[in-house]
């Protein structure tokens, strides 16, 4: 097919506008805000030293106030570590995915994190406590501060109970007042990065386009932090029209910083690791606080709990001695045994877990219980207590269904899909976990953080926060090293425009051919993108409608077909802002979901029981897997590799 | 469960630059018909129904109506945002009302100075694991014993 350029024939040229900075934030959820809020400080104590200015800058797609995974809110900060050892979160983070993870970087994120989370409360957070009788208080009633030695209402082990509502735009407060508002742009989104010309394998900048108007951003840096959220709606969703827009995680993270990072060169890990949570059907509402808080138990609909008898005694003769620590996808695993048995639907027994514990209180405890539950989906799943209006469900008198979601890419929550960066130099890790700067990837100058950082899940929103500051304070670090870098960009700024503004000169070109826009031979529409995208995802790289059940013959197949539909996506027709905005995006979870796909066609073995299968390797293999999956992308050559890193144990 | 505009309450934010729901939505869904002088929701199917729409608008002018897919019709769940609370009516299809009040935040919004009672960094340490909190309070991180 003949391939299209963009010679601003049919559409309208932007203009192009340069900003020079020395530290770059791309992303405004937590980690964005963690790392505006450290990095500003030690960019002012490095000024106060004599060093010269450090201008920080910070880019979003969105508006800082509500962007990122807790725009919504959250019930609870799921990382805390309070009076416990960091050592053991570092063993229940690596119980849960499967043994394989950087025990460096969930360490260091552990003796960092609680930091984060007395400041949220300090800037105005509510953070739920027990008062002197045990009986918990919501956040704003009074207590000490955790600072101060107050004692959180703790759901699990390691969560803590929050009045989140505002949660982020009580933290986007303070990363907006250190940043200064002349140094935020909002509503432009990053297309790619951008190496440096003279420098090898070295950071130069990022260019991105402003949602709003015909302006084209071109970042030039020494520094970039990439705080790019997972990747949704790669994997076809089990609700396909309207409700699609209920994913489970953000439906606008987009495998930005995947791709975006990827396309550079950044060295990636555990790629082959997803996400397939247990949630409230349809509504994706959390079930975290009815498991852990309210005690409720999940069974089939005879009652029966999935996780016994002959089920677990097939688990353990593929899994063992994982299935034996219940993690999140081996529960994931038998709960479809029975769901392919024909015993569904799974149901979570909210009525019996309430009626049991109302045994113990009184009339007006109970009701601040049934308040405290519709919190849990008002706070960060809205939409759920709509499921639940609709269908007249009341927890405390019927049970709800659960059933596993589509898959999602992402490294902060319960999954660990991201980059290969180096960690500290303090722990005892092997010396190729460390090459001078923490967080940093294998692209000079280029950090991760959050949900891109890798082979170091759980960090969730807290975690973020508290790897933002990590990354931001280390990026203040390399400058002072790499004072004398100026940035070259490596690729004229007209190219870069043209590639990035296609989609408009494509759509103008032919759109008048038809009669009706969105039926038309030369280009494809953002939409159809996806749906293209998401069917390849779901049919041969394992999502719902094969039980997420893949294998090498699939993967190959499948592998084919994205070629086709990258190649597609220089078609792409955009008609307005918003469709070219759909467009990249779209394109960034084809780049997304390849390395998935690519990962897990190398790992011959079903690490993640219950998120996917390998139907031609089904069992564990501790042997010649227990090892981390990496792959690059050589921008010069357009060569993908993918190799084994070895797995080194630093807690026993 | 995507939002919609009531066209009798929506007046457009008044004809300023842009719309609150249009500055605030995550996912870049609202948009202005600047002929009627309305907002209007241009991407239903990409809406995770965050709410950022319906609590920001000045003319209570947004609500949200349940998923097509999958939630029946007659519910709803509509909130009323303050400066330090929001307040929640959640209507059941049967027509049974609920109704939940919780706190949103202990400070009022504005207040929040991120370095104020904060120790300066000092950029000695800059190479030491730890915040410029940890180390202005005096304290060192945590390392593995060996």
């Amino acid at each position: 097919m003949e391939k299209e350029t963009c010679t601003f024939s049919y559409c309208q040229r932007p203009e192009v506008v340069t900003i020079e900075t020395d530290l770059l934030i791309v992303g405004g959820g937590m980690s964005a805000c963690g790392a505006a809020f450290e990095a500003t400080r030690w960019a002012q104590a490095a000024e106060k030293a004599g060093k010269g200015k450090i201008k920080i800058t910070l880019v979003d797609k969105a508006a800082m106030d509500r962007s990122g995974a807790v725009a919504m809110g959250l019930s609870a900060i799921n990382t805390y570590m309070g009076e416990q050892d960091p050592a053991d979160y570092v063993r229940m983070v690596k119980g849960d995915l499967m043994g394989i993870i950087r025990e460096d970087l969930v360490y260091d994120l552990g003796r960092h994190v609680d930091d984060s989370v007395e400041h949220f409360e300090e800037w105005g957070l509510p953070i739920w406590k027990k008062d002197e009788s045990g009986h918990t208080m919501d956040g704003a009633g009074g207590g000490k501060k955790l600072k101060d030695g107050g004692k959180p209402v703790r759901s699990g082990k390691w969560q803590i109970m929050i009045n989140g509502e505002s949660y982020k735009v009580i933290v986007a407060e303070a990363a907006k007042k250190a940043l200064g508002l002349e140094n935020i742009y909002e509503r432009v989104f990053i297309t790619k990065y951008v190496l440096d010309e003279k420098e090898d394998n070295r950071i130069a900048g990022a260019i991105g386009f402003s949602v709003r108007e015909n302006k084209v951003y071109l970042f030039k840096t020494n520094v970039l932090l990439s705080g790019c959220g997972g990747a949704v709606n790669v994997f076809r969703p089990r609700s396909v029209a309207e409700g699609q827009g209920r994913a489970w995680y953000p439906v606008w993270n987009s495998g930005s910083g995947y791709a975006t990072g990827a396309m550079v060169g950044a060295e990636m890990t555990m790629m082959e690791n997803r996400f397939v949570p247990a949630r409230f059907k349809d509504g994706y509402g959390p079930v975290g606080a009815w498991f852990l808080f309210f005690k409720a138990k999940a069974t089939n609909a005879f009652g029966e709990d999935y996780c016994a008898g002959e089920n677990f005694e097939e688990a353990k003769r593929l899994y063992s001695p994982y299935a034996e620590k219940l993690g999140t996808c081996i529960r994931n695993h038998m709960m479809m045994m029975d769901m392919k048995k024909g015993k569904g639907p799974i149901l979570m027994n909210t009525d019996k877990a309430m009626a049991e514990l109302a045994k113990t209180m009184d009339a007006k405890q109970i009701k601040h219980l049934e308040a405290e539950a519709w919190e849990d989906f008002l706070d960060m799943a809205i939409g759920q207590a709509g499921v639940w209006a609709g269908m007249d469900i009341e927890p405390d008198k019927k049970p709800s269904e659960i059933m596993p979601t589509e898959p999602y890419l992402l490294g902060s929550h319960a999954g660990c899909a991201g980059f290969w960066v180096s960690g500290p130099n303090d722990l005892g890790a092997p010396a190729d976990w460390h090459w001078g700067y923490n967080r940093m990837s294998t692209v000079q100058g280029l950090f991760m953080m959050g949900d891109i950082c890798g082979a170091s899940g759980h960090k969730f929103s807290s975690g973020s926060h508290a790897e933002g500051r990590i990354a931001g304070k280390e990026g203040i670090s390399f400058i002072l090293d790499h004072k004398d870098f100026k940035p070259t960009i490596s690729k004229p700024a007209d190219e870069m425009t043209a590639e990035m503004y296609l989609p408009f000169e494509v759509y103008e070109k032919y759109k008048n051919h038809s009669t009706a826009p969105e039926i038309n031979p030369y280009y494809i529409k953002p939409k159809m993108l996806q749906a293209r995208l998401q069917k390849i995802a779901d049919e041969y790289f394992g999502g719902v409608s094969t039980y997420y059940m893949t294998s090498k013959t699939l993967l190959e197949e499948g592998l084919r077909q994205l070629a086709l539909l990258k190649e597609d996506a220089a078609k792409t027709g955009a008609k307005d802002l918003h469709e070219l905005l759909r467009a990249w995006e779209n394109y960034h979870r084809i780049w997304a979901l390849e390395t998935h796909a690519r990962h897990i066609l190398y790992r011959e073995e079903t690490r993640y029981p219950g998120y996917y299968y390998r139907g031609d390797f089904l069992a564990i293999d501790d042997k010649n897997w227990k090892c981390f999956v990496n792959s690059r992308f050589d921008p010069k050559t357009g060569q993908w590799s993918v190799f084994k890193r070895e797995h080194v144990q630093l807690v026993d | 469960m995507p939002s919609f505009v009531i066209t009798e309450k929506c007046d457009g934010c008044k004809a300023q630059d842009k719309t609150a729901c249009q500055y605030i939505c995550p996912n870049d869904l609202m948009k202005l018909d600047r002929d009627k002088m309305k907002a209007f929701n241009q991407e239903p199917e990409q809406c995770w129904e965050c709410y950022n729409c319906v609590k920001i608008c000045p003319q209570q002018a947004i609500e949200v109506r349940g998923y097509a897919d999958f939630v029946p019709l007659g519910g709803s769940v509509i909130p009323m945002r303050g400066s330090d609370s929001i307040m929640w009516t959640i209507k059941f299809r049967n027509g049974k009302l609920k109704r939940f009040k919780f706190p949103i935040r202990t400070t009022p919004e504005g207040s929040v100075n991120p370095y104020g009672g904060e120790p300066e960094a000092n950029i000695d340490n800059i190479k030491k694991p730890g915040y410029f909190t940890h180390h202005g309070a005096g304290k060192s991180v945590s390392t593995l014993k060996k």
